[in-house]
């Protein structure tokens, strides 16, 4: 028997080994990564306008929808608590000997607060919900891709962005907001209790420091960079779900995939809303008050 | 064209049609020139050795995969260009059984069954349960099921399960994945009966993708043998058996008489010679 005359393709250069055909490989296999870079990225955007476009078309089914929103919102309520709570207390525990050694500890209220409020709070959520709810989902998604679940969604009719992808992004995009608010609010409460009660700062400076300094808007950038994580947190977790490779490795890989790809997602938004939130900041009103 | 595949005439006309059909995976081509008419009301079973592209041709009927070159024609309508939403409408006209059911583990039986009920129609709660009873009692499957989950069934109930799923909407086409892979003897002679009368039943067209002559020897009227593509010649067509299914012992090429008695000797020395031992 011949075998296949396409299964076996040889580059004659690289076959032919030295110098010449080690660069050749080099510059085929950087290639080849960068290729493969560009098609996925264009993969996961074509992905995410697939998804706006079904979540503006038609709204998935409420029996869809109300088992996600309790997944991302309910059940990572206590972790996002809990968690906010202690780097609340953290934050003072590492700031105060610094602040005390400048006599500035009724200023640690101010940036406590403000840490909190625009970054911690809303960057500390997002982990959260990347680190329980995008690899679970990235997995449940795999599982359903190796198991031929979405191939029968398709043939039973039901499109599984609007059916799998879209109650999943409309629960990370809706709840965190709230996830969010909780972290921020329990840091502040965390730290707080750690500053005043046990380490004796004058209540009244501590609050009047972080009201005189910490506003609304910070709050506002806070909550509105953490539509972006969620979105973002999201997108990347289904799609490596419904990309994902066969077998028990290839779901596992999935889910791991999904939490550092969002990480890196959430700390990029940060650095990219950050830089343009205070931008906007300075814009709108140039002789806001500075910390120092 | 290099296949050249026998068709069997039928006055009823044909229902699917393959058109020098190619499926190329990356660099890896698994099917090739695929010329393939299905009639109505019969069924075709496509045999064939673990990896030839029986599953392949299945996904690509039902438009799950794209050919890389040629066409398939569902009720005279070439697939590639229908949209998004008139491929929907067409493919609930199918009903596909999966290799290992592909239930969904989130739901439950009674939610599987009626999937697509709650989809596609606006029947009642009570409406849907009433054909969903219906569906288990005719794959022979007791109601207490209804609440429980898919991992709590065993394989030939999950089997059956996704057969009743597959029926619920009164599909035309059905679609067999490997129906009785990983079934005891007796479990697989009841899900080829489940065929035989689902057939008897509704007038359904059938598919069904086997590597076990039993059933493709049971349930259909036509087999078509696949042979796997790294071991044809360029010029060999994929298809090297196409006819009724009561005829294939007496077939000509060595190799679907081997398939048909089983017979591995002449195989092992072809994939010792490969390895080069």
């Amino acid at each position: 028997m011949e075998t296949n005359p396409t299964s076996d393709i040889r580059d004659p250069i690289s076959a032919s080994g030295g110098p010449l055909g080690a660069a050749v490989d080099w510059i085929t296999d950087f290639g080849g990564v960068l290729i493969d870079w560009l098609i996925g990225l264009g993969d996961i955007a074509m992905f995410s306008l697939r998804t706006f476009g079904w979540l503006l078309g038609r709204l998935p089914r409420k029996e869809t929808i109300i088992p996600n929103f309790y997944q991302i919102g309910v059940l990572s309520l206590p972790v996002v608590a809990l968690t906010g709570t202690f780097i609340g207390m953290v934050l003072v525990v590492q700031s105060y000997v610094q602040f005390r050694s400048m006599h500035l500890e009724a200023k640690l209220g101010a940036v406590i607060n403000m840490s909190l409020v625009r970054e911690l709070g809303p960057v500390l959520a997002a982990t959260m919900l990347a680190g329980r709810v995008g690899s679970a989902m990235a997995a449940e998604l795999g599982t359903m891709r190796v198991t031929e679940q979405i191939d029968a969604l398709v043939t039973m009719g039901a499109n599984p962005i609007h059916y799998l992808v879209v109650p999943r992004f409309l629960g990370c995009l809706m709840l965190i907001p709230a996830l969010t608010i909780m972290a921020d609010f329990m840091g502040v409460a965390g730290a707080f209790f750690y500053a005043v009660y046990l380490l004796g700062i004058d209540s009244h400076h501590y609050l009047e420091n972080s009201r005189h300094f910490v506003g609304n808007f910070d709050l506002f950038v806070g909550v509105f960079k953490s539509l972006f994580f969620g979105a973002a947190i999201a997108i990347i977790a289904c799609y490596r779900g419904f990309n994902c490779n066969p077998g028990a490795e290839g779901v596992g890989r999935a889910a791991t995939t999904a939490f550092v790809y969002s990480f890196v997602a959430i700390l990029l938004l940060d650095l990219l809303l950050g830089i343009a939130m205070d931008g906007i900041y300075f814009a709108l009103w140039p002789e806001a008050p500075k910390l120092f | 064209m290099v296949a050249t595949a026998t068709h069997i005439s039928d006055s009823s006309g044909p229902l699917i049609q393959m058109e020098g059909v190619e499926i190329d995976f990356g660099r890896q081509r698994v099917l090739r020139d695929i010329d393939l008419t299905i009639s109505r009301g019969k069924t075709l079973a496509v045999i064939g050795e673990s990896g030839c592209g029986k599953t392949v041709l299945l996904k690509t009927i039902i438009g799950l995969l794209r050919p890389t070159r040629g066409l398939v024609r569902f009720d005279g309508r070439n697939l590639a260009e229908l949209s998004e939403r008139e491929l929907t409408r067409q493919r609930i006209r199918f009903g596909f059984l999966f290799q290992q059911a592909a239930l969904f583990d989130s739901m439950t039986i009674a939610q599987n069954i009626g999937f697509s009920l709650r989809q596609h129609t606006d029947k009642r709660v009570d409406e849907i349960r009433y054909i969903v009873l219906a569906r288990l009692a005719e794959v022979g499957l007791p109601e207490n099921i209804l609440d429980k989950k898919p991992a709590e069934l065993s394989g030939g109930m999950r089997k059956r399960v996704g057969l009743a799923r597959a029926l619920a909407l009164e599909p035309e086409i059905m679609l067999y994945d490997e129906p009785t892979t990983g079934l005891d003897p007796i479990m697989s002679d009841v899900i080829n009966e489940l065929i035989l009368s689902t057939r008897r039943q509704h007038p359904i067209t059938s598919i069904v993708v086997t590597h076990d002559m039993r059933t493709a020897q049971k349930v259909a009227d036509r087999v078509v043998m696949l042979y796997p593509l790294p071991r044809l010649r360029a010029d060999e067509p994929q298809i090297i058996y196409d006819g009724p299914s009561d005829r294939i012992e007496q077939a000509a090429d060595s190799r679907v008489s081997q398939f048909v008695r089983g017979e591995a000797r002449e195989r092992l020395m072809e994939m010792r010679q490969l390895n080069g031992r």
